[in-house]
């Protein structure tokens, strides 16, 4: 097979670009269509933002509370870690039991930081 | 990789590129349509009502014309918004979710040595419209990026429901894509790869990765999935009765129907990842059958059953189990779905070390009993405790 330009990695993604491309165009379309045939007749009372038919009271950025941001943290840890186990299990087999202690001992640590975030009572919710 | 790229790519494999996407687009779109006609006639069924009945035959035509509709509705953008976040966002809601089908196998022969090659006018192809060496990872991608959709849409409306709604929301899909890739991970020892045409390969002959990874990661990723979806009984992030419709209470016409088709399309596209990843794709018996009926038609039966079980399976959540409450919801994922993902990763990588290398399989698999019965009595004794813990001053410390 001759070299082309194309390298392997950039050839399984062609099909990809393409098919995002194409989905891009279809919701531009659909956008431009709506755009055309949608009615506009502005009046100030339709842009106040919606809070169940009354006027909005107070801040409307409110502030929320912080565990959500800590969910978001502990997530972190745990999606690095899926990422680092998946080239690993794909390979399973050239790395064989060494792999296997070494997984173990990376999941034991990870898994201390899950006891240490549960005994902290950040995963309490009440 | 498509064995349609691996040469020369001239204008004739362009345009066969070009012919499966415009195939899986239609597919997709189709497929969306119906699938909301179909939950609405089946909900409507198990509550002892109609359903839609008016528009075309059984009503199928009903989205058609609710879609229809919202092109006529005026566009409004509330006055507090951010515009630029406020127009970007259902984009990032509706991208992702059909670019995950771009890595689904529906359709070809897996039987024999066909490993799901067609032949399409004298080229040979896959029938999916890409089939990236990370294919997998290419999903779990997309429904990260599916989270910000749904956060920017919330934050950038500048309201007070949205807000509350899509705070919910990321934490919730955050949490569950955790167990989710975990669960992944089992399939991956057992399928060896990434590349979803060779996962449903692999399975190939009936050994589905529903039982070659022990029914476990399965429930685990139905349930992870449904959360991910945002689908009942995990649909804080839009609680009708609470958040009025949550993350997208701001948006109007158009824009309020692309958040609708990406939530449907998600839908599709998760059941269509778990027939790929745990029941063998478009793969089945051929019964010695060859050429393009083994190909096309067969392929994409085995497919579209699989399918189907899935989407009703997710309508029947819908129709009959209550929404959880966010602390449960926290702790289902937390305390349950990922410790037993992960230690069910683990027995699974050290059964297949074991049968790769000269271990004792049974003892082997009786440590890890041990080890998983271990595990599951730490975490309800924590669980346990916990809870006595906090319910001491009320009851008194003799429970």
């Amino acid at each position: 097979m001759a070299e082309s330009p194309l390298s392997d990695f950039l050839r399984s993604y062609l099909t990809v670009g393409i098919f995002a491309s194409l989905g891009f165009i279809l919701v531009g379309l659909l956008v431009l269509i709506a755009w055309m045939i949608r009615p506009d007749r502005r009046q100030a009372q339709k842009y106040i933002s919606y809070e169940s038919g009354v006027d909005p009271v107070g801040d409307l950025w409110s502030q929320s509370q912080i565990r959500y941001y800590i969910f978001a943290l502990l997530f972190v840890i745990f999606d690095v870690e899926v990422v680092f186990l998946f080239p690993w299990s794909t390979q399973l087999e050239a790395f064989g039991a060494f792999g296997l202690w070494h997984m173990f001992f990376f999941i034991f640590v990870l898994l201390l930081s899950l006891i240490y975030a549960w005994r902290k009572g950040v995963l309490r919710w009440a | 990789m498509d064995p349609l790229l691996s040469g020369d790519v001239g204008l004739a494999e362009i345009l066969i590129v070009l012919l499966k996407v415009v195939v899986a687009f239609a597919a997709l779109l189709i497929g969306v349509m119906l699938m909301v006609w179909f939950e609405r006639k089946l909900v409507a069924d198990m509550q002892n009502r109609l359903g839609p009945n008016r528009a075309g035959p059984f009503g199928v035509l009903q989205t058609l014309a609710d879609g229809i509709k919202l092109f006529f509705k005026e566009e409004l953008s509330p006055q507090n918004a951010d515009p630029f976040v406020y127009r970007l966002a259902p984009y990032l809601s509706l991208i992702p979710a059909f670019l995950v089908f771009a890595v689904v196998p529906i359709a070809g022969n897996f039987s024999g040595d066909n490993d799901g090659v067609v032949t399409m006018f004298g080229h040979e192809t896959l029938m999916q419209v890409a089939d990236p060496q990370i294919g997998i990872l290419l999903v779990l991608a997309m429904s990260s990026v599916a989270v910000y959709g749904i956060m920017l849409a919330g934050w950038s409306s500048g309201s007070k429901y949205p807000l509350l709604g899509s705070v919910r929301a990321t934490s919730q899909m955050v949490s569950y894509e955790a167990a989710l890739g975990l669960s992944v991970a089992t399939v991956l020892i057992v399928a060896g790869s990434l590349s979803t045409n060779l996962i449903v390969d692999g399975q190939a002959g009936g050994r589905w990765n529903l039982w070659m990874t022990g029914l476990v990661p399965f429930v685990v990723f139905l349930i992870a999935g449904t959360a991910e979806l945002n689908r009942p009984p995990f649909d804080l992030v839009e609680a009708e009765q609470e958040l009025v419709g949550g993350f997208h209470t701001e948006y109007t016409a158009l824009r309020f129907a692309m958040f609708f088709l990406a939530e449907f399309m998600n839908t599709v596209t998760m059941s269509a990842i778990i027939v790929t990843l745990f029941f063998g794709g478009p793969s089945g018996p051929s019964f010695g059958l060859d050429g393009w009926f083994a190909d096309y038609v067969l392929g994409f039966g085995y497919f579209f059953a699989k399918l189907l079980v899935f989407l009703f399976v997710f309508v029947w959540f819908r129709a009959t189990l209550p929404r959880l409450r966010y602390d449960q919801l926290m702790d289902l994922g937390w305390k349950l779905l990922i410790p037993l993902a992960l230690g069910w990763f683990l027995v699974v990588a050290a059964v297949k070390v074991a049968i790769d290398t000269t271990w004792n399989v049974a003892v082997v698999l009786g440590v890890a009993a041990a080890g998983l019965l271990l595990g599951g009595m730490l975490l309800k004794l924590a669980i346990r405790s916990g809870s006595e813990h906090r319910t001491d001053e009320f009851v008194g410390g003799d429970r």
